[in-house]
């Protein structure tokens, strides 16, 4: 599985609250969700978030509430990475298993700021950042699995209709 | 040699598991609460699920816009009712029973030894019964409702010992603040903590219930009191029996590290805006004008902190200016507060009490801020736009903190009073 583009850096503790507010909970729509990304950082960053297709962070990344929008609203804003030194374990849960892949990794997610290129390859765990490699720990296989069949939705889709196309 | 999280996880996955490991799980409970039930609904349509896998082993709490605020909360609610009726999950909590996790303990829902999941964060709540409580996402929800399992990766175990008693005018959210000023809000993400010591079995299951609570706030799945005397008279109340053996870890349990905090040394605490782990003592805080005092939440809602509040606005009454909202955890919780006189002796101080909930907390009614407000409130939560607008700022104190800076219009030290 290998990402690449540009990344727009956010810095430590951003809760789950400033990536996507409590008041567009009941979104279901997930383009609806994506007109509220990053919302709580002002509401020119949904925008703003546009064109990035990673999202790098500091350490604790999505803490606080349960809310899976935080992941999905980012995915449908078209990012297909989240780079962070660390994540809440909600955050990387809610990102693993609705197919949106994550790595965490001190290392490659001090070496992003804002429009910085980088290309991973989420099955070796070897990312290039300015022409630099970086090595970062993969996800166990099993989790790997998940976030390629698109998230535990999209599995159990094909096992209540097995046939269909993912 | 197993913790209380790799015993009770060991029995859900159906074989001995330990950290580190991910395993597959059945949980015997799995809840849902009004916030993530239009999602749940909608998932289950989009994959064609036309039935779930065990009914019984599913609730639904409606909490966190209750009585529903707006149409698209009311219409999420009605087709909540009409989808827990066709499906046929009876353990159903409508509007006005009270916030999931406080329902959960008080009418012994959940007991020692069980894996419990709800689409909340505060879940650890639960662990004051000694079971594992844990929040998942919606879709994860969704997928659990739908075949009874999920994947989920055995934590490591940060003992927490606690020695010593509490002091008068202090009480367990200031024990949590102290935690968090002392390791931060990182320090146990993706572990478990576990309460031993003198201190954990000197604190009442009210008590118990603010600590697991605040757990997830430095980042742990899952926050565990092993069953003990207090467990154990908690459900003889209810008359629920329980297995004692299925809420202890074994004696030659290993930990990854422990923690002491000597309750006898702590004094009142605040969260400053806008991290959980921003602590000052209140005595450095005092004076900070306030305008909303927010009594309720999962963290301190319960029939404790509502009489340490009227303790302090008995003869009192809220400073001009300053509006005092008190949301009882649940209905159970407001009928014992009708019963002891404590609503009165809140209503003469001029506080105003909501219906049981998650309330002002969650930021979606009953108590959002206005554009450069301050409000200190008794939750657990005071990130930028916590409280419904990013441009107020919340403080984070213990319920009896909470009533004194009410009647201050300042933040204030409960124990000067």
């Amino acid at each position: 599985m290998n990402i690449s583009g540009k990344a727009l850096v956010l810095g430590d503790d951003v809760s789950s609250d400033l990536i996507y507010p409590g008041k567009y909970l009941t979104l279901t729509d997930r383009a609806e969700q994506a007109r509220h990304a990053l919302e709580g950082f002002g509401t020119d960053w949904p925008e703003r978030l546009r064109g990035y297709a990673v999202l790098g962070a500091g350490w604790n990344l999505g803490c606080g509430s349960s809310r899976e929008q935080a992941a999905t609203a980012l995915l449908a804003s078209g990012v297909q990475l989240v780079v962070a030194r660390s994540m809440s374990r909600l955050f990387l849960r809610n990102c693993i298993n609705n197919g949106l892949p994550v790595i965490e990794s001190d290392e490659l997610a001090s070496a992003l700021s804002d429009g910085t290129t980088i290309g991973a390859d989420l099955a070796s765990g070897v990312a290039q950042v300015d022409g630099r490699t970086i090595h970062f720990e993969r996800l166990p296989q099993a989790l790997l699995e998940i976030v390629r069949d698109g998230g535990l939705l999209a599995r159990l889709r094909r096992r209540l209709h097995p046939g269909t196309c993912p | 040699m197993t913790t209380l999280a790799e015993k009770i996880l060991s029995r859900a996955a159906g074989e001995p598991v330990s950290a580190g490991q991910y395993v597959e799980v059945s949980p015997d409970w799995c809840f849902t609460v009004d916030d993530t039930i239009g999602l749940i609904m909608k998932y289950h349509q989009e994959v064609g699920l036309t039935r779930l896998v065990a009914p019984e082993h599913l609730g639904i709490f409606y909490d966190h816009f209750a009585p529903a605020d707006n149409q698209e909360h009311a219409s999420d609610h009605s087709a909540g009712r009409a989808y827990a009726r066709q499906h046929g999950i009876t353990h159903f909590y409508d509007v006005g029973q009270g916030i999931s996790h406080q329902v959960c303990v008080e009418r012994g829902l959940v007991k020692p030894g069980q894996l419990v999941f709800n689409s909340d964060s505060h879940t650890t709540t639960l662990g004051a019964a000694a079971c594992f409580g844990t929040g998942l996402g919606a879709a994860e929800t969704a997928y659990v409702w739908a075949t009874g399992r999920i994947w989920l990766r055995v934590p490591t175990t940060i003992r927490v010992v606690l020695i010593g008693t509490l002091r008068p005018g202090v009480d367990a959210k200031d024990a949590c603040l102290a935690l968090l000023q002392a390791h931060g809000s990182r320090v146990a993400t993706y572990r478990a903590i576990e309460f031993h010591g003198e201190g954990a079995a000197s604190l009442n299951m009210a008590s118990r219930l603010t600590l697991c609570n605040m757990g997830v706030e430095m980042g742990a799945k899952a926050a565990l009191f092993p069953a003990d005397s207090v467990t154990a008279a908690h459900f003889a109340r209810l008359g629920i029996p329980i297995e004692m053996e299925a809420g202890r870890p074994e004696s030659d349990a290993v930990y990854e590290r422990e923690i002491t905090l000597d309750l006898g040394d702590i004094e009142p605490m605040a969260a400053r805006p806008h991290a959980v782990d921003n602590i000052g003592s209140v005595q450095d805080l005092e004076g900070t004008v306030i305008h909303q005092a927010f009594l309720g939440s999962c963290t301190n809602g319960r029939l404790e902190d509502l009489r340490a509040a009227a303790a302090i606005l008995t003869g009192r009454h809220v400073a001009p200016g300053v509006r005092m909202i008190v949301t009882p955890a649940s209905s159970q919780v407001l009928a014992a507060a009708l019963r002891e006189g404590i609503i009165e002796i809140l209503i003469a101080a001029g506080a105003v009490v909501t219906t049981p909930g998650c309330g002002a907390c969650a930021g979606l009614h009953l108590g959002v801020l206005g554009d450069g407000e301050v409000c200190i409130a008794s939750s657990s939560r005071n990130f930028r736009g916590r409280m419904g607008n990013p441009n107020a700022a919340v403080y984070l104190a213990s319920p009896a903190t909470v009533a004194a800076s009410a009647v201050a219009g300042r933040i204030t030290n409960p124990r000067s009073l």
